[in-house]
């Protein structure tokens, strides 16, 4: 009998220590390289999006390295697939900082995934480029926003469409989750600020991926046939669009009667459908494949021949990327170190060319300069722009559209406030862990 | 002179260009022609530099000189076939061919041969340019030989009608020999009447009445703005007499429109149901008559919708047929895939139902990055061939799309075949005799491990089926089949295993269900009640709708 | 007394007081390796390896009821991966509530995702929340009578074997759908995040974390025990009987579906603590929890464990985590021909899972040396 209990406390021992040993982190890093993170999901149902800001990522990594990398120092990315799973998001996102001890980290595409993101990087001080076009509501130190607020897409195209096109009547459409419903909640408030009637908006929420759109449509149609210009705001998400826009062609609802303006379809998402009938139909967008700039047309010739195929397409999420990649390149430079605070200290108030031929700015608020533009879907899949501000619109973090987001603002430069929600009111910032 | 420049051109243009017709000959127009020629070329050699405001002026200008070419390039410009040569800024009509354009001058008809993507540009128009476009080439097809184009000319001005249609349409009346086009005419009168300032009161009260009797969604939006109250709640319309009237036919034509709507609520409801139809009934085979639990059955539909893409690639000129190619396509490559499938995996886990969900799950798994890999995880464009885009016109306040149509035709189509598969040929006997008593069918002298492979390839192959036409709905990407597999389950489930007339009523009053509470409850909602249902009538009927009966069914 | 009834549990089990052992060990050891060994030493446990195992023991937990169940009475739930979520909701709304008013907005009462969609006031059904003994209370509660109602109706009409397993499959794809509304008020697909602490303790600090990661190692102890406790009772036997032939128990006199209701709300219970401990440990819930596809994974989790010994389930949940982990990191863009390829060679090569094989090779050594033992 004790031989045995003497056996098997051996053999836990051993089993132990080899389950140790195998998770343990191997700390010791040789620091000749820079390590940047990209934490994007190759698998999954964001696999469709994701991909591409992957590739994006290491094509900016490999043409910096080109360029005699950063510091003197080359610079190494670390892949890792999050696998559209969102608790996974922030276990990876531990891994990269812990493990891995990476300098920065370019990822995430849905809010749910930064969402999640948040707590570890915030408590590992890391630091974090975000390139989509989100909701808002949000301004974390460690992350900064370089995709479109609501009112660097959401208000200037209906402002468009009200001012140019002459809409009265107006269908909010969207996919069942907070992007689209704190979108169309500022819109909402936006509308009736400009004296559109109730009745006059009509909102609709469908679950994602949703394929059968027959009801849908067919209410459009009918919504829209009341005699005053209707037009269609659509925050449906991904996979959803292709049975929207198809089922819209069939049953016959043009552009020319209700046009759709969407904010999540750009040159990719069409590089899936068969455009013929979209023709006509918006998008508002930061930045469109067609801009006529130099840097576009650098930046498009370097991807075919990173990526090895001539007909992938660029879109706004990939400038995002581009711009973010290359605020976060100066900043190091200008801060002469990878230090998390030193960079957040430099990347303020830094200007970096965008790709529609204008600069974006890094606000304190985390959040950028970007101009607005409206396209409309030609039949080669791209975008012809109709329509875009005259000049850079800033980022709001926190919308003036809502009650209680009214009062709060960002501001990570201010000595006083240097905090990502500070109400005015009550001149005070909740919440946060940091100091 | 004119004489001599016209030699110049004709020796350069032979010189410069190997492939060439002759240029028209421009002495032989008359003085005055040739005058509006000129002025044509004019407004024409604006268009590439004009912004979209100045080209609205432009293209009136075009409509407004009545020059032969007027209609083709107004047509050319909303079809997007108008082009001009970076060049010389030379407007040309432009088709798109393999390497770039293939363009002809407008004017003069003679004929560039092909050009680089790169060297020409759209003249692009926006939403507004569009919509003017359309009317303006209604002027000129209102009296065309072609019955469709004058239908869509009428349709046009239904549509946004403008007083100085009046005196065309009144002519086209006076000449239209059709019936029914001539009550579309009718209609359009009375839509320009109603938008003209100098119609008396009782022809606007006549034209009201008229707009109420048609049944047309169009008539709505025409008659909406006189029934409009202000803010302040007077009425934008002053005149009583006239916002009574359009109130009475308002209302009759609200009531039309509630009717057709239940009508198309049922159409809608059958095509979900026939998409339910499809994407089960393969299931039905492969889960509901072999028992096994195929989680990988989804992928089968995605292999299929992949293969359109594929044959789409292969050719691209046909894309019609492309589609009727593709249907063997995909039922050869899903199904041999199944055949593989079973012979390497599902063989080895007869007698364990349950197993066989885990080893096709892994599988599923493996498909779904395996396309991820081959066409990478971007979604697939499937073009829709003309014949199977746009709706059949019932009348103005219903019409039918096209691409569901077939697709409930072709689902019936699909599920009559299987049924004549299995109860009047010998594969059939053989494949129900397996089913039921395996020992006893193999001592009779089945290869049962032949049939097993073919049930199982059948039912895949018909996955594959499926995903042709789910192509034509939805995304060809890797989660496709994902999308499909739980709703694919719950219908064999519904209509209980192993009968496929079950699974017919299953997908059909499901899909009917579903689109009788959605605009109830809204879409979610829908879904859950419906789901609510299922597992409630689980359990009243354990065995679903059409439970087979007999001994065999326990264990 | 209690280590009398342990002992009796576990007499002559060697597989599970080995399984007990090395548990409590590992439970021990971690947080020691963590807290108290300085950052340098090589065999410093840092806290991502502690929160990845503490994500490993709370699967393990949900294997183990999945394996309760499955294994022992043959109930094939496709639906467990519900049981888990509701527990973690009614966690992370306890936690949402602990936030007060350090939220973004500074609201004392409402989530950050009410104010800013502009919810005016609580819904009932959040009431409560802020005290944590009814939250864990309704931890136990929720999932528990969610299985008490839905296994009464299901196994009162003989609902069995495939049917089963997609009707649990269309429950946890209904309340999928369900909590993804944001009308629901649960947040939508966000779900609950940005938690700050449990019982004032601070969420982010390795103290915590390392109690929690004990804790969960505790109760996958426990419930471990209360298992084997099951098995080995004559309700246990009669559950073996249900799963090898249904009817002819039935037909012995035996409420068939008594016996199963009970198991089946058990193991749905045990669902909901590993829900509850999860949350804490990931730092979100959110209604992906809920697709139908996280509780197919729990049932390949068991399978290649080796279903019908519960050790068997745990090893299973924490090897194909563990492979997932790595998968992901080391191959980004083939772990799913990977993981997908070792489901199908599992389930074709090993029926009996990692314990057959485990099996087979130890009778061999034995065969081998017949002596060893002496």
């Amino acid at each position: 009998m004790k031989m045995n209990s003497l056996g098997w406390r051996k053999t836990l021992l051993t089993t132990v220590a080899a389950a140790l040993m195998s998770l343990t982190v191997v700390t010791a890093q040789a620091a000749d390289t820079i390590k940047v993170g990209v934490l994007h999901s190759l698998s999954g149902t964001m696999a469709i999006s994701e991909t591409t800001l992957k590739d994006t990522v290491l094509m900016m990594i490999e043409e910096q390295n080109k360029k005699g990398g950063v510091l003197g120092k080359q610079l190494e990315p670390v892949v890792v697939d999050p696998a559209s799973n969102w608790p996974l998001f922030a276990e990876k996102t531990r891994e990269l900082l812990e493990k891995e001890q990476v300098d920065v980290i370019f990822g995430c595409w849905t809010s749910v995934s930064r969402k999640s993101v948040l707590p570890v990087i915030e408590e590992l001080n890391g630091l974090m480029f975000y390139p989509v076009q989100y909701e808002g509501e949000e301004s974390s130190k460690n992350v900064f926003y370089t995709g479109a607020a609501p009112n660097q897409q959401a208000i200037p195209a209906v402002d468009y469409l009200m001012n140019e096109i002459g809409v009265k009547r107006w269908v909010l459409a969207g996919t069942d989750y907070v992007y689209p419903r704190t979108t169309n909640k500022i819109l909402e408030s936006y509308l009736k600020s400009k004296g559109v009637a109730e009745e006059d908006i009509m909102i609709n929420y469908t679950p994602f991926g949703h394929s059968d759109w027959q009801n849908i449509v067919s209410d459009i149609k009918k919504f829209g046939s009341e005699g005053k210009k209707t037009a269609v705001v659509s925050t449906i998400n991904g996979d959803a669009n292709v049975p929207f826009y198809k089922e819209l062609g069939n049953q016959g609802v043009s552009a020319e009667d209700i046009p759709v303006v969407a904010f999540s379809v750009g040159e990719e998402e069409l590089s899936g459908f068969d455009t013929g009938p979209l023709v006509g139909h918006l998008a508002a967008w930061n930045y469109f494949m067609s801009a006529e700039a130099e840097e576009n047309d650098a930046f498009i010739e370097s991807w075919h021949s990173f990526i090895g195929d001539e007909n992938r397409v660029t879109n706004d999420p990939m400038e995002a990327t581009y711009i973010g990649f290359n605020l976060w390149v100066q900043a190091v430079e200008k801060a002469g170190s990878t230090e998390v605070d030193k960079v957040h200290d430099a990347i303020i108030g830094l200007e970096t060319p965008n790709l529609t031929g204008g600069t974006a700015k890094m606000l304190a608020n985390h959040h950028l300069t970007k101009p607005v533009l409206i396209g409309e879907i030609q039949e080669d899949g791209q975008f012809e722009i109709v329509w875009s501000t005259d000049s850079e619109v800033p980022g709001d973090a926190w919308t003036d559209f809502l009650p209680e987001s009214a009062k709060v603002i960002a501001d990570w430069q201010d000595e006083s406030i240097m905090c990502g929600n500070y109400n005015t009111e009550t001149k005070k910032c909740s919440g946060q862990n940091y100091e | 002179m004119l004489l001599r420049r016209s030699f110049w051109v004709l020796i350069l243009a032979l010189l410069s260009c190997s492939m060439l017709t002759l240029p028209v000959q421009a002495q032989s127009l008359p003085d005055e022609q040739h005058q509006m020629t000129d002025d044509f070329a004019a407004v024409l050699h604006k268009l590439p530099k004009a912004k979209f405001s100045e080209k609205s002026s432009l293209i009136e200008q075009i409509a407004d000189q009545k020059h032969a070419k007027s209609e083709a390039v107004l047509e050319a410009m909303l079809e997007a076939r108008l082009f001009y040569r970076k060049s010389d800024k030379i407007i040309v009509f432009a088709d798109k061919v393999d390497a770039g354009y293939h363009i002809v001058d407008v004017l003069s008809d003679e004929d560039y041969g092909e050009i680089g993507k790169r060297k020409v540009k759209k003249v692009s128009v926006n939403n507004s340019l569009r919509r003017e476009l359309k009317s303006l080439i209604a002027r000129f097809q209102l009296e065309s030989e072609d019955i469709e184009k004058r239908t869509q000319a009428i349709q046009n001005i239904i549509k946004s009608p403008d007083p100085v249609f009046a005196a065309s349409v009144a002519r086209a009346i006076d000449v239209e020999q059709d019936s029914a086009v001539r009550q579309q005419l009718l209609t359009a009168q009375a839509a320009v009447r109603l938008v003209s300032d100098d119609t008396d009161k009782e022809s606007k009260i006549a034209a009201i009445v008229l707009l109420g009797e048609v049944t047309d969604k169009n008539a709505i939006a025409l008659l909406a703005p006189l029934v409009e109250q202000k803010e302040d709640g007077t009425y934008v319309e002053t005149d009583e007499d006239i916002r009574v009237a359009a109130q009475v036919s308002l209302k009759k034509l609200h009531e039309r429109e509630g009717m057709y709507s239940i009508v198309e609520n049922l159409f809608f409801g059958v095509s979900l149901g026939s998409v339910l139809l499809l994407a089960a009934v393969g299931l039905a085979i492969t889960f509901g008559v072999m028992g096994v639990i195929n989680m990988a059955h989804g992928e089968m539909i995605m292999l299929g919708a992949y293969t359109t893409y594929v044959v789409q690639l292969v050719m691209p000129n046909h894309i019609g047929a492309s589609l009727i190619v593709a249907i063997p396509a995909a039922f050869l490559v899903s199904g041999t895939m199944g055949v593989i499938i079973e012979r390497t995996v599902i063989r080895h886990l007869y007698g364990r139902p349950l197993e066989t969900l885990l080893a096709t799950f892994g599988l599923s798994l493996v498909l779904q990055q395996l396309v991820r890999t081959i066409f990478s995880p971007l979604n697939r464009s499937v073009i829709t061939p003309e014949w199977m885009s746009g709706s059949w016109h019932v009348n103005g306040m219903l019409s039918l799309t096209y691409n569901r149509l077939y697709i409930i035709i072709f689902s019936l189509l699909v599920l009559g075949g299987l049924v004549l598969l299995m109860r009047r040929t010998f594969f059939g006997l053989q494949m129900r005799a397996v089913t039921q008593n395996r020992p006893m069918a193999s001592s009779m002298g089945i290869r049962t491990g032949w049939v097993d492979a073919l049930t199982f390839g059948l039912g895949s192959g018909i996955a594959g089926i499926a995903g042709v036409a789910l192509s034509q709905l939805t995304n060809v990407g890797p989660n496709l089949g994902q999308a499909y597999i739980i709703d694919s389950f719950l219908v064999v489930v519904f209509g209980g295993v192993g009968n496929l007339f079950g699974t017919f009523f299953a997908a059909m009053s499901l899909g009917i269900a579903n689109k009788f509470f959605e605009p109830l409850v809204g879409a979610v909602l829908a879904k859950i009640l419906i789901l609510v249902f299922i597992i409630l009538f689980i359990q009243r009927r354990p065995r679903g709708l059409f439970a087979i009966k007999g001994r065999f069914v326990e264990d | 007394m209690k280590n009398g009834l342990i002992n009796t549990l576990l007499k002559d089990d060697k597989a599970s007081q080995r399984f007990i052992l090395i548990l409590m060990a590992v439970s021990i050891l971690v947080p020691i390796l963590n807290l108290l060994v300085p950052e340098s030493w090589p065999i410093h446990v840092s806290t991502y390896t502690v929160t990845l195992l503490g994500k490993y023991l709370c699967f393990a937990l949900l294997a183990l009821a999945v394996d309760l169940i499955w294994g022992y009475c043959g109930i094939l739930s496709l639906g467990h991966g519900a049981f888990f979520a509701l527990g973690g909701y009614a966690m992370g709304m306890y936690l949402m509530r602990q936030i007060g008013d350090r939220g973004v907005y500074g609201n004392p009462e409402l989530p950050d995702f009410m104010v800013f969609l502009n919810w005016q006031e609580l819904p009932w059904y959040w009431y409560g929340f802020d005290n944590f003994g009814f939250a864990m209370l309704m931890v136990l509660l929720v999932p528990g009578l969610l299985a008490f109602v839905f296994g009464w109706f299901a196994f009162r009409s003989r609902v069995t074997g495939v049917y089963l397993s997609i009707i649990t499959q269309a429950m946890t794809y209904a309340l999928m759908l369900a909590f993804f509304r944001n009308e629901m008020g649960f947040g939508g697909n966000n779900g609950l995040t940005d938690f700050k602490d449990i019982l004032g303790f601070d969420l982010q600090s390795d103290y915590t974390r390392c109690t929690l990661f004990f804790l969960t190692a505790l109760s996958l102890a426990l419930a471990y025990l209360a298992c084997i406790g099951i098995v080995k009772s004559k309700l246990g036997r009669v559950l073996v009987a249900i799963r090898d032939a249904e009817s002819r128990t039935r037909f012995m006199g035996y409420r068939v579906e008594h016996y199963k209701l009970f198991v089946f709300v058990f193991s749905a219970v045990l669902a909901g603590i590993a829900g509850a401990f999860y949350v804490p440990q990931v730092g979100i819930i959110n209604p992906g929890e809920f697709t139908p596809i996280n509780s197919i994974e729990i049932i390949i989790w068991v399978a290649i464990g080796g279903r019908g010994t519960l050790y068997g389930a745990v090893i299973g949940a924490i090897l194909v985590n563990y492979g997932k982990t790595w998968f992901t990191g080391a191959f980004p863009e083939l772990w799913l021909f990977m993981l997908g390829g070792l489901f199908v060679v599992a389930t074709i090569y090993l029926p009996q899972g990692i314990k057959g094989l485990f099996d087979k090779w130890q009778s061999r050594q034995n065969t081998a040396t017949p002596t060893a033992g002496a």
